[in-house]
């Protein structure tokens, strides 16, 4: 008796390559073989491997430059996941085409945020197309010190972003006393050898020897709060995941980085990446969780390759899987690579996003402590936030809370790009201000116009606020933000209104489309600022943008729809859009 | 403190307090008070997809508004249900789902676009959820013009009813579209025809071929229509039926969604299997009834 499993799959069969890959990452016989039914096996088989199916789409979009309805067929019927949602979950991502290419050339990838567009971005597009290259325009990638900002897409999956031609020439620059990027200005090697000459590994045995909760304490007292947007503390995110007596809990490290106007988490997943492996590990054996997950930007390619041989020589040195250093405690990473969205960068989503399934973010609460990845607890922090972790442990509390303000001790990493001198990476102590930051960038590149700090999420501000220093509670006072750490500059050349057009047009785009004040809201403000930006302000269309605002602030499921109209409004209230009338 | 399922716990809602049960929603509390609070995306058989936000409601504490059909209350919640910054936001909602869907078919949402004054012509030429209508069967039609993205078909189709999984959202933001594996017509999809999917969706997007057929031929009149109840004889499983007939021709079957039974969801047979007591002009065709 032929043995039908319950979901049905269409007849459309994989080409012998897509197969091939597929079979590779998928280990598991096909499910008619051992006769299991999607009742019995089939759900726990879904449940198990389904979080192979964001690896599976990129094996097949590399494989053959597409994603193939048979191709599609294939995984999903070998993963037992429904084919239609396996579809939608594909359709999700930017980096996925459906379509067969008519050529087998690369997609290049062309950033046209405003930092790009500013640094040309059109020209390289004209000239790439004028070649016959395929070009996608894309949302900012990320490379904003080095515009116009590109990553190609190459059949074969030997995907570039721009590090590996363009060498180290972007410009890092440490606080003093040196801190987060002390090692990346030192370090020759990217290598386990000349991480550890430069103090690696130091921390993790500290936390060996004091324990997990001399560990939370320290950082609780440190007052450390998370670089990724939010700013929760977190030493509190810890011990909340650390009291889950449940005996599977995860830590995972968000390196999405799409804010546009950050690149500092690629810059130190491509030069400090064991770093990150080294404080993940501290909080895998401070809180009880035995397994990592570092979800990475997928244009981010540099720091994949990078991020994957370190763990490989962690691994082989005992610094990853059983017995870690000698002790009985076992830490296991793994990689997810996303596939083009935003919004995966938002924790809900993300796990969402590592689980198989579309990235749209889940209703808070529960909270990831709670109820996270695979719905455990889980510890989410963003790559910087866990450096810090380094630093305390290494330096000590005290130390750590020697720089900075009480309130917001210890340094941050700044993103400056656009109208600078020298754009790049500035690390710097919580309480410099804008306009000390601006000098240490070489100043200004013209007549100062405004500066949007914290990314597209973030606020406007303008020559009126070099004074303010830059820490959280300063910020707060002034109803700005800190956001990512971008620092976006521009000068009196630059037409505002369609700067603020093509922000509004990211958030159109990257909205998951979930809810409805996000997903038609977005679109609506985009109309708008680019009728404004095309034919001026005027009163009505000003109390549409604030009415618009109103439902995405207040009523959205996420921070994206939540924050999709900070820049706009802080961009009205400093009067930027007025200068537009033309 | 643990609170065990049967406890009752203080809550204040529009100033006035009150006890519900623990694990209640805003929105079953608010019901229970006697305050209405308009929905879209929920639905008493389905669980909440939090999408449309038409719920929304102050819960003091909160930064944001908060969605009364899913956010549970807890001891001492202060909610208000009806205060001017509630308005503004649900008219928004409103406004924007009129400017983006055809919702000529969605009477409940006429109502509320009045009541709370919404105005879809203060924007100018909007983009739209333009689409196609999909007339695939004899069975029913797909208008996603009409569609709100409500998930509650998705769902029907998978783990909270019929798990047959035929349909998913497709794509991401603004372009997100119900949808087959690569659009695949239904028929050649792994759909059952259950219509479960029609059955709880809230704008007529979806929609019986044999309505569709009336409202085409400008033949639609709920003066002349009629509802009957029955148990479906398909079976010994005793499943309610609602037929629902015009002229007395059958045009569409339901079940109740509180029916302890079906929870407002059939099969093909007691949904579709009607043509034996119908003249053959109507009768559905392709799909197979034999599962
Ligand atoms: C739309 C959106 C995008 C986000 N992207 C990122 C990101 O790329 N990296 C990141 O660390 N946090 C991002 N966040 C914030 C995360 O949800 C989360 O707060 C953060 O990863 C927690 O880490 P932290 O406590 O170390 O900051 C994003 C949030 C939203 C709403
Ligand atoms: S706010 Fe936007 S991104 Fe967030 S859930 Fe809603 S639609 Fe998705
Ligand atoms: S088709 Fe109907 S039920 Fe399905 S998502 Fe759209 S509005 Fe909701
Ligand atoms: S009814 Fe509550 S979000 Fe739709």
């Amino acid at each position: 008796m032929p043995n039908v499993p319950d979901l049905k799959f269409s007849d459309v069969v994989p080409e012998p390559d897509e197969r091939s890959v597929i079979d590779d990452l998928v280990s598991v016989p096909p499910i008619e073989e051992k006769g299991e039914r999607w009742v019995l096996g089939g759900i726990a088989r879904g449940q198990e491997a389904r979080h192979l199916l964001l690896p599976g789409l990129h094996a097949l979009q590399d494989t053959r430059g597409w994603i193939s309805p048979g191709g599609l067929n294939y995984l999903a019927e070998k993963l037992q996941i429904p084919i239609a949602e396996a579809y939608g979950v594909a359709t999700f991502y930017d980096l996925f085409q459906f379509e067969q290419p008519d050529t087998e050339g690369p997609l290049h990838h062309v950033c046209v945020d405003p930092i790009c567009e500013m640094g040309n971005s059109a020209s390289y597009i004209a000239e790439l197309r004028s070649k016959g290259h395929r070009v996608h325009e894309s949302p900012c990638l990320g490379q904003c010190e080095r515009p116009p900002a590109a990553f190609v897409q190459i059949k074969g999956g030997d995907n570039r972003d721009m590090t590996e031609a363009t060498g180290r020439s972007i410009r890092i620059a440490t606080a003093d006393p040196k801190r987060l990027l002390r090692r990346i200005t030192e370090m020759q090697d990217i290598d386990l050898e000349s991480y550890e000459r430069h103090g690696g590994y130091q921390a993790l045995r500290l936390a060996i020897q004091e324990g997990g909760a001399r560990v939370i304490e320290m950082l609780k007292e440190s007052g450390l709060t998370g670089r990724g947007g939010a700013a929760f503390p977190t030493g509190i995110k810890w011990e909340a995941v650390a009291r889950q007596e449940t005996s599977t809990k995860y830590v995972v490290a968000n390196a999405d980085e799409s804010e546009p106007g950050t690149f500092k988490d690629r810059v130190i997943l491509e030069n400090d990446p064991f770093a990150l492996i080294e404080a993940m590990t501290i909080a895998g054996i401070s809180t009880g969780c035995e397994k990592g997950w570092i979800y990475i930007r997928g244009e981010y390619t540099t720091a994949t390759r990078r991020l994957e041989a370190a763990i490989d020589e962690a691994a082989l040195a005992g610094r990853l899987g059983q017995g870690i250093l000698g002790t009985s405690f076992r830490f296991d990473l793994e990689i997810r690579c996303g596939a083009g969205a935003y919004i995966c960068g938002e924790e809900t989503s993300l796990f969402n996003s590592i689980e198989g399934y579309r990235g749209e973010p889940r209703s808070k609460p529960p909270y990831p402590t709670d109820s996270g990845l695979f719905g455990q607890p889980t510890i989410i922090n963003n790559p910087e936030t866990f450096l810090n972790v380094l630093e305390i442990l290494t330096y000590g509390v005290d130390s750590y809370r020697s720089t900075g303000t009480p309130e917001s001790p210890g340094t941050k990493l700044f993103c400056l790009s656009g109208d600078v001198a020298e754009p790049g990476l500035y690390e710097a102590e919580f309480g410099i201000t804008l306009r000390e930051l601006l000098a240490r960038a070489g100043g200004g590149v013209g007549e100062l116009q405004a500066v949007l700090l914290g990314g597209a999420a973030g606020t406007f501000v303008d020559s009126r606020h070099l004074e303010i220093p830059l820490t959280f509670e300063d910020v707060r006072a002034h109803d700005m933000t800190l956001g990512s750490g971008a620092v976006m500059v521009f000068s009196t050349k630059v037409n505002l209104p369609s700067v603020l057009a093509r922000f509004a047009k990211f958030f159109r785009d990257e909205s998951c489309g979930q809810c409805v004040p996000c997903r038609i809201g977005t679109v609506r403000q985009h109309e708008v600022l680019t009728q404004i930006s095309r034919r001026g302000q005027s009163p009505d269309r000003n109390e549409l943008l604030h009415d618009i605002a109103t439902v995405m602030t207040d009523s959205s499921i996420c921070g994206l729809g939540q924050t999709a109209a900070s820049a706009v409004q802080s961009a009205i209230r400093l009067g930027l859009l007025e200068k537009s009338d033309t | 403190m643990t609170l065990t399922a049967s406890e009752q716990i203080p809550i204040s809602l529009n100033g006035k307090s009150g006890t519900v049960q623990s694990g209640a929603t805003i929105l079953e509390a608010a019901r229970e008070m006697g305050v209405e609070i308009p929905t879209l995306c929920w639905a008493s058989n389905l669980t909440p997809a939090n999408a449309c936000r038409l719920c929304v409601v102050e819960l003091e504490g909160s930064r944001t508004l908060v969605p009364a059909c899913s956010r549970v209350c807890e001891p001492g919640s202060v909610i208000n249900t009806e205060s001017e910054r509630v308005a503004l936001n649900r008219k928004m909602v409103l406004e924007l789902l009129d400017s983006t869907n055809d919702l000529s078919e969605s009477p409940e949402l006429q109502a509320l676009i009045d009541h709370y004054g919404a105005d879809a012509s203060r924007y100018d030429e909007p983009s739209t959820m333009k689409d196609d209508i999909k007339v695939e069967d004899d069975l029913f039609i797909r208008a996603y013009d009409r569609c709100v993205l409500c998930y509650k078909c998705v769902d029907a189709c998978g783990d909270e009813a019929q798990f047959t999984f035929a349909i998913s959202m497709a794509g991401r933001g603004f372009e997100t579209r119900v949808s087959t594996e690569f659009e695949t017509p239904l028929p050649e999809s792994a759909c059952v025809y259950c219509g479960n999917c029609v059955g709880v969706c809230p704008t007529n997007a979806l929609q019986f071929k044999a309505e569709f057929d009336l409202r085409q031929g400008d033949d639609w009149d709920p003066q002349r229509q009629t509802s009957t109840s029955t148990i479906c004889s398909y079976c010994g499983v005793g499943c309610t039926l609602d037929i629902h007939t015009q002229d007395n021709e059958i045009f569409k079957v339901t079940s109740p969604s509180d029916h302890s039974v079906t929870a407002g969801h059939l099969c093909i047979k007691g949904r579709f299997g009607w043509q034996y007591v119908q003249p053959p002009t109507r009768r559905p065709s392709s799909p197979d009834m034999s599962s």
